[in-house]
């Protein structure tokens, strides 16, 4: 795979896309209502599975009494472990690219239930409603199993905990100990010990899960149109367990409503549509209830002991940061909670572990930032704890203990402008003004209070594969089976291509989202703007090689003899970089050529020298402004200033959106996410959009987005870092600690409701 | 320890199911005639039956807000009207409020202001925000957020979002303080 790159000119020019705030692409799709989302292509004949949730938490199937359900005209089955033919066998089959260490879930594949709202069947009829109807008319006996536990704190005080194994692609086991972090402590004038906790959370995009399966009647081939981060995890999942070749089983998701880590393993609903689609040999669309999509992964409770310690002039002297967290009685979730505090100070004496506990609930999942907004959480608020303790600005102390290497690892950061991050963005927030006292700031009834915190993230990359397609026309489509969860990649993509080849971004097509496309990983981990991005650029150079040779063929061509890293491709055109008046259009070089299309197909991927020699991450520092109601305890995020370094940045426009949502969803910790587990039942209890509480527009006030670019040509051919998740870290803590700041209260149990202030 | 449970029906079946019948509706200037189940949605009448799958459905329950439509011009839940209750009303989807070439201005002001990013609630968004301007009520953007509280996003474009509407309710003249975007630029930092 050639990663070779014609030096780009050094002065920006008109044309240049690539760092232009331009509109997304697919936008008048989305505003029009002609994006189609999974559960959206209405194919013919097409019957529709309601999904039947088990009302227990653990115990085993007795008796399904379908037959009420199959006399009523309409209902063409009911699927359950009764009747699922016989699949594949082993564990391995199960297992998708992001699956944990241990045994996959497999639905309906025996009597056993283990966890509530575990799907036990599915009813399909020839319509919506009479799926639906049928579905409440299914008897099931259960025999339950009392002895079970959904509380994570029991577990713990059980002794249940164990060290996380390693079993999971990405997962960092926390960093071995430095120095003596015991002595250190009890040797320093000022000392912090305290628990953070946040319960469990549930991603909720807007879009629930849904997967329509077109049966073409060819063999047992599939048209699977499915909401997930990545067509290509799908369809290796549904191939291995159902025994389907790649043509068999086709995957395309070219929009997805939201998804924020919860696309990223294949869930049931793909499943049950596959099987029903196959056994009936039909057309078949399986969507899930709000309901049912608090039956999923969803973010680990976890429970946190930070000691920290600093000398007098606040510099720290000893960190410790231990994780407990939960996860299922069959696989072993694990995210990287506790490392970021090692990556983010300097500090000599440092103890970090990460423990797990098994309860009865279905398997935690990668949601928004997965680890990092748990850890950052803990640390940015022990961190604001100790600077209030040693006397120092909580801003102050943090640029104390910076550090300019990756402590956790011993390399230097491919780049790192934190510090003009904090800069920059207490400047625009206007901390100088703040008065370092609790409750000193008041407007009115209202309590104010500034807070601020810090965050960082890995920036990642894979392995993906693009295609780029020119026609004599002009026209020229870039495709890669990546996803675009509303993350920008269309745009981007259609950006990048643009740029590389010289051309307007309105002759440029971008597609996704189809498994026939060149292969692309799943979306996560912010890594897709560095991955496809890099990898359009180099399908559309290994295009553009193509072209110069075709050029240098023409008679008389001006470019005879010129290699290809002396050539640029500006308006149209290629011309030499030493004298632009050797140029020839490309219409011209396509016109003489003959030929009807010119294609290319490349890749990137990761840098492995690079990776081995630099610590690759993204920062940020954000501020944050609360008014609290002294009488009423409610809190109001007022201002946010949020300033992000995360690399080159490819489209500030989109760039922002991802720190805006990144930012909500930092508030939406801070202040109302938790799924309520009724531990009695082994349930959870607000499994609805009224009951879990996310902002609504009223609750968000103004965010300042800075973006502070960093030019790093270790990370990737295009030097970007990826910014879904990096918008998020710091938030909650800096809402907790602007909370301190206002009322005095320090609440380290998320989230930061009213019952906790008054 | 075990104990029985059973998950049983709420009632019995019912002994025969009401059979589909006509149901016309006045859509987006047209009279559409389909065969429905007296107990489907509008939403699903929209979505499964006339293949107008801009209104999404988010819920089902009437609490996110991404299913509203216009009817005579007032924004409801589609997920909870019955759809043979709307014969005879004038209903607005997302698909008659403007094709991706004939777009409104508030759909133009969506995409300006990057006031979405999944998509998925964005058509009721728009919907709501028609609704909003037809009401006349709110001018402030406090009055804005608030009214358009009923439409979650959870991809948290709200402070754009606000900001296209306010572009639209006020002809451009307006313009909100919630947020700006500053970009400092590149610096090579050197590795240490």
């Amino acid at each position: 795979m050639s990663q070779t790159i014609a030096t780009p000119p050094t002065i920006r020019l008109d044309s240049d896309v690539i760092g232009r705030p331009v509109s997304r692409t697919d936008g008048a799709a989305k505003v029009s209502g002609a994006a189609k989302y999974a559960a959206e292509y209405n194919v013919p004949n097409l019957w529709h599975g309601y999904i039947v949730s088990s009302p227990i938490a653990k115990g085993k199937i007795t008796k399904i009494d379908a037959a009420a359900v199959l006399a009523i005209p309409g209902v063409q089955q009911v699927f359950s472990h009764e009747n699922v033919p016989s699949l594949a066998w082993f564990d391995r089959s199960y297992k998708d690219d992001i699956a944990p260490g241990g045994s996959p879930f497999r639905p309906l594949h025996n009597a056993d239930v283990l966890f509530s709202m575990q799907p036990v069947a599915l009813v399909v009829a020839e319509t919506f409603e009479l799926a639906r109807y049928a579905a409440s008319v299914l008897r099931i006996e259960y025999a339950v199993d009392e002895d079970f536990n959904t509380d994570l704190e029991k577990a713990r005080a059980a002794g249940k905990g164990f060290d996380a194994p390693k079993g999971k692609p990405g997962f960092l086991p926390p960093p071995k100990p430095k120095g003596d972090a015991d002595k250190a402590f009890k040797a320093a004038p000022h000392q912090v010990e305290a628990a953070y906790t946040h319960h469990t959370q549930h991603h909720n995009p807007m879009e629930m899960f849904a997967s329509t399966v077109e049966w073409l009647g060819d063999g047992k081939k599939l048209k699977i149109y499915d909401k997930t981060q990545g067509a290509g995890n799908t369809q290796q999942y549904i191939s291995k367990i159902f025994g389907l070749s790649k043509e068999e089983a086709w995957v395309i998701s070219k929009y997805t409503g939201g998804a924020f880590g919860s696309g990223l393993r294949p869930q049931y609903q793909s499943f049950l549509a596959v099987l029903a689609a196959l056994e009936l040999a039909h057309s078949v669309r399986v969507s899930m209830t709000r309901q049912q999509m608090f039956s999923m992964g969803h973010r680990a409770h976890t429970i946190q002991d930070l000691k920290l310690a600093a000398d007098d002039q606040g510099y720290l002297q000893a960190l410790e940061h231990h994780a407990f967290a939960e996860t299922s009685q069959f696989e072993n979730e694990t995210e990287t909670v506790v490392n970021w505090s090692g990556i983010l100070y300097k500090c000599a004496n440092t103890k970090f572990s990460y423990e797990l506990a098994k309860v009865d609930v279905n398997t935690p999942a990668d949601m928004r930032a997965p680890g990092a907004a748990t850890g950052s959480f803990a640390i940015e608020c022990a961190i604001d704890e100790l600077a209030y303790k040693a006397g120092v600005d909580p801003l102050e102390f943090r640029r104390l203990n910076y550090t300019y290497r990756d402590p956790t690892e011993d390399k230097p950061f491919s780049s790192k402008r934190l510090l003009d991050c904090y800069q920059e963005g207490a400047t625009r927030f206007g901390w100088d003004q703040r008065t370092p006292e609790p409750r000193s700031m008041r407007e009115g009834n209202m309590l104010v209070g500034w807070g601020m915190a810090t965050g960082c993230w890995d920036a990642a990359m894979q392995k993906t594969a693009a295609k780029a397609s020119l026609t004599a026309a002009g026209h020229l489509t870039v495709s890669s089976a990546t996803n675009d969860i509303g993350t920008g990649t269309y745009t981007i993509m259609t950006q990048v291509a643009a740029q590389t080849l010289g051309l307007p971004m309105a002759d440029v097509t971008a597609v996704l989202g189809d498994t026939t496309l060149p292969p692309a990983p799943v979306q996560g981990g912010s890594w897709t703007a560095a991955s496809t991005g890099s990898a359009v650029q180099a399908a559309c150079q290994e295009l553009g090689k193509k072209l110069l040779k075709l050029a240098q063929k023409m008679a008389d061509s001006p470019l005879k003899g010129i290699a290809f890293e002396d050539v640029q491709f500006v308006d149209g055109h290629l011309r030499a970089n030493e004298d632009i008046d050797r140029s020839v259009a490309i219409a011209d070089v396509l016109a003489t050529s003959g030929e009807a299309t010119v294609e290319a197909e490349s890749g990137a991927e990761p840098n492995p020298v690079n990776m081995l020699k630099y610590s690759m991450h993204s920062h940020n520092a954000v501020f944050v402004e609360v008014k609290v109601d002294e009488d009423l305890g409610t809190v109001h995020v007022t201002r946010v200033v949020n300033a992000v370094a995360a690399g080159r940045v490819l489209n500030p426009k989109t760039a922002r959106s991802q720190v805006l949502g990144g930012t909500v969803w930092g508030i939406s910790m801070a202040l109302m996410e938790e799924t309520f587990l009724d531990n009695n039942l082994g349930r959870y209890m607000n499994h609805n959009y009224a009951e879990y509480h996310v902002p609504v527009n009223a609750d968000i006030h103004k965010i300042d987005v800075i973006l502070v670019e960093e030019e790093d040509d270790h990370l990737n051919p295009l030097g970007v870092k990826g910014i879904g998740e990096i918008g998020m870290l710091g938030v909650a803590a800096a809402v907790a600690n602007a909370v301190y700041h206002a009322t005095g209260k320090r609440v380290r149990d998320l989230p930061l409701t009213i019952d906790k202030l008054l | 320890m075990s104990s029985p449970f059973i998950q049983a029906p709420l009632g019995p079946p019912a002994p025969a199911l009401a059979p589909a019948q006509a149901v016309t509706l006045h859509i987006n200037g047209e009279d559409r005639t389909i065969q429905l189940a007296p107990w489907t949605s509008l939403l699903d009448a929209l979505r499964e039956y006339l293949d107008l799958t801009g209104t999404k459905k988010g819920c089902d329950h009437g609490q996110c807000g991404a299913c509203t439509v216009l009817v005579d011009g007032k924004r409801i839940n589609s997920c909870l009207a019955l759809a043979t209750v709307y014969q005879g009303k004038q209903i607005t989807t997302i698909e008659g409020i403007g094709g991706e070439d004939n777009l409104s201005p508030l759909q133009q002001a969506f995409i300006d202001h990057d006031a979405f990013q999944c998509g998925y609630c964005t058509p009721g968004q728009i919907c709501s925000a028609q609704g909003l301007i037809n009401e006349g009520r709110a001018k402030t953007a406090d009055e804005v957020r608030e009214l358009m509280s009923g439409n979650l996003c959870r991809c948290g474009a709200y402070t754009n979002i606000l900001s296209a509407v306010m572009e639209v309710l006020h002809d451009g003249q307006v313009v909100v303080d919630n947020g700006t975007l500053v970009t400092i630029p590149m610096q090579p930092t050197k590795a240490i």
